[in-house]
């Protein structure tokens, strides 16, 4: 178990380091001031116009390692990731759960992360990209996608690996899904139409489906 | 995303209690006010987390149906056994909505819940009703193709998104709830929604305060259970137009029908005519007509959304056809 510091001022930058991060975030906001009228400003995450609320404490067991944070309560689990322990596999794509890059597994089960608090999640664990993999052995999901070229620029492909694991899960409990034919059935087979249902909260702008949908299926143990 | 104070509550009437200070909101899986709270359309001061309280149990009733717990998810009541036996028209709502991911976030109450996805709402520099009373409706003379046809008034053309909430209406489902003070009350979900009207900011029949505990569901009517979305996607988006149906029928007759309808109004929508003209009918073009003309008696469009009333006497019409074909 490593314990992390306690963050107390959790919006502080990192001094002057200059990292891919800020050099693309950097690009992203002067992007931002020319293309958005003024009005998404006042809708950005933080106002720094107001007082910040009063922090919380959440423990959270992150890919197996116990982190204990005090946060801003408005922080999304995603944030709480990305900005406050350094985790920038799960990925920012629309920050509104439309787009499925910042899937993550809690407690086994797929989510946005962006759409939920730290906060609420206090206690349970986290599973992230950053966690599949056992030393430098890459989870058979992993791996299949690396076979399989399941992506092309790679923005959602920590998103797609955690759905994928989390779809197989679900669908070896026998969870239905809206291409079931018969919901009567305990288990429904995993065909092609069935993994794509089953993924279409994962988007890819590259289109790499195909390969996606081939890569899970060899993860899965199935004839791709 | 404006500041708030958060707080866990400990039990339902504790949750009830917070609830009632100004500015105070519940949440529980967050999938919608979270997406709203980063657009400042929700913008409460006071966040009260229920998703502690033991109210996430499917269980039997003694008359044969079903309690479904406020914080069941969205993926587990699809999943459950009971449901996919008995009622098939809830499973297959449940799974056309949104990803498996905001699935098994999502909880029963709150998807009751959700707001509209109506852009002008979302979109804060915009006049809205519902947003903002008295600013006027940015969607009536806008872009409407996703709005209702049907209840609409002047101050708001916005539909209620769920899928859930249709099939639950075609169920007779009926929404129990616990106030600061600890008194129960059931609410049947044909009075759970409302219409616009002229305050089309209050959309449910929820008092400040009152906590949804649980859905029941009486035990399910004999007959066929359907669910119809038409969507501009084949998966992951919202409604244009959708139909949960059940209908008994033999022999190319029809014995019983219910039909309700999701993308058209502000709550899930059923006409007790449509149903009453399908009694004994033969399951014939007239007869789907007669229904179709029964279930749009007063549509309106809006220039955008004019198609959604051709679409959705095709969608009946087709569904009714296909159900009774055997």
């Amino acid at each position: 178990m490593d314990e992390h510091e306690s963050n107390t001022e959790p919006d502080a930058p990192n001094a002057f380091e200059v990292t891919r991060r800020t050099v693309i975030e950097t690009g992203t906001a002067a992007l931002l001031l020319t293309t958005l009228p003024h009005a998404v400003f006042a809708a950005s995450p933080v106002d720094d116009n107001e007082p910040p609320p009063p922090p919380v404490k959440v423990e959270l067991q992150i890919n197996g390692h116990s982190h204990s944070l005090t946060l801003d309560p408005r922080t999304t689990l995603l944030d709480a990731l990305r900005e406050h322990l350094a985790l920038t596999g799960s990925k920012k794509g629309c920050d509104h759960g439309q787009c499925g890059a910042c899937t993550v597994l809690i407690e086994g089960r797929r989510i946005n992360s962006c759409l939920t608090l730290a906060v609420i999640h206090d206690g349970q664990s986290v599973t992230t990209i950053e966690g599949l993999a056992t030393g430098d052995n890459l989870h058979p999901m992993q791996t299949a996608f690396v076979e399989h070229d399941g992506f092309q620029c790679g923005y959602c492909t920590s998103g797609q690996i955690c759905s994928a694991i989390g779809m197989l899960a679900e669908s070896r409990q026998g969870m239905p899904s809206y291409v079931t034919g018969d919901l009567t059935q305990p288990a429904a087979e995993l065909t092609d139409v069935e993994i794509r249902e089953r993924m279409s909260g994962n988007i890819c702008r590259c289109a790499a489906y195909p390969n996606i949908v081939a890569a899970i299926k060899q993860a899965a143990g199935m004839p791709t | 995303m404006r500041a708030f104070t958060y707080q866990r509550a400990g039990s339902a009437a504790d949750a009830a209690a917070a609830a009632v200070k100004p500015g105070a909101k519940i949440i529980a899986g967050g999938t919608n006010l979270l997406d709203l709270m980063k657009l400042q359309v929700e913008t409460p001061s006071y966040l009260v987390d229920i998703n502690r309280l033991p109210l996430d149990k499917i269980e039997d009733t003694a008359d044969g149906g079903l309690r479904i717990g406020a914080l069941v998810r969205n993926s587990d009541l699809a999943a459950d056994p009971r449901v996919r036996q008995r009622y098939g028209v809830l499973g297959r709502a449940l799974l056309a909505g949104a990803s498996a991911q905001l699935r098994n976030k999502a909880t029963t109450g709150g998807n009751l819940l959700q707001r509209t996805r109506c852009y002008y709402f979302y979109d804060v520099t915009k006049p809205c009703n519902k947003r903002n009373p008295g600013s006027g409706c940015a969607a009536l003379a806008g872009f409407n193709r996703i709005h209702a046809i049907l209840g609409t008034s002047e101050h708001c053309i916005a539909t209620h998104p769920s899928d859930m909430a249709v099939a639950m209406r075609a169920l007779d489902a009926n929404v129990e709830t616990v106030n600061r003070d600890g008194e129960t009350k059931t609410i049947p979900i044909a009075e759970f929604h409302r219409l616009p009207g002229n305050t089309p900011e209050i959309e449910t029949s929820l008092k400040p305060g009152e906590i949804i505990t649980a859905v029941t569901l009486p035990s399910p009517p004999p007959g066929v259970q359907v669910y119809r979305k038409v969507r501009d996607r084949a998966s992951y988006a919202f409604a244009l137009v959708s139909v949960a149906a059940i209908v008994d029928s033999t022999r190319g007759r029809i014995r019983s029908a219910r039909l309700a309808f999701g993308g058209l109004a502000h709550k899930p929508w059923r006409v007790a005519q449509a149903e009453q003209g399908l009694v004994n009918a033969s399951a014939d073009t007239a007869t789907f007509n007669t229904a179709a003309n029964a279930v749009l008696e007063g549509a309106r469009g809006f220039g955008g959304n004019d198609f959604k009333i051709p679409l959705t006497r095709r969608t009946l019409h087709s569904m009714l056809a296909e159900i009774t074909r055997t």
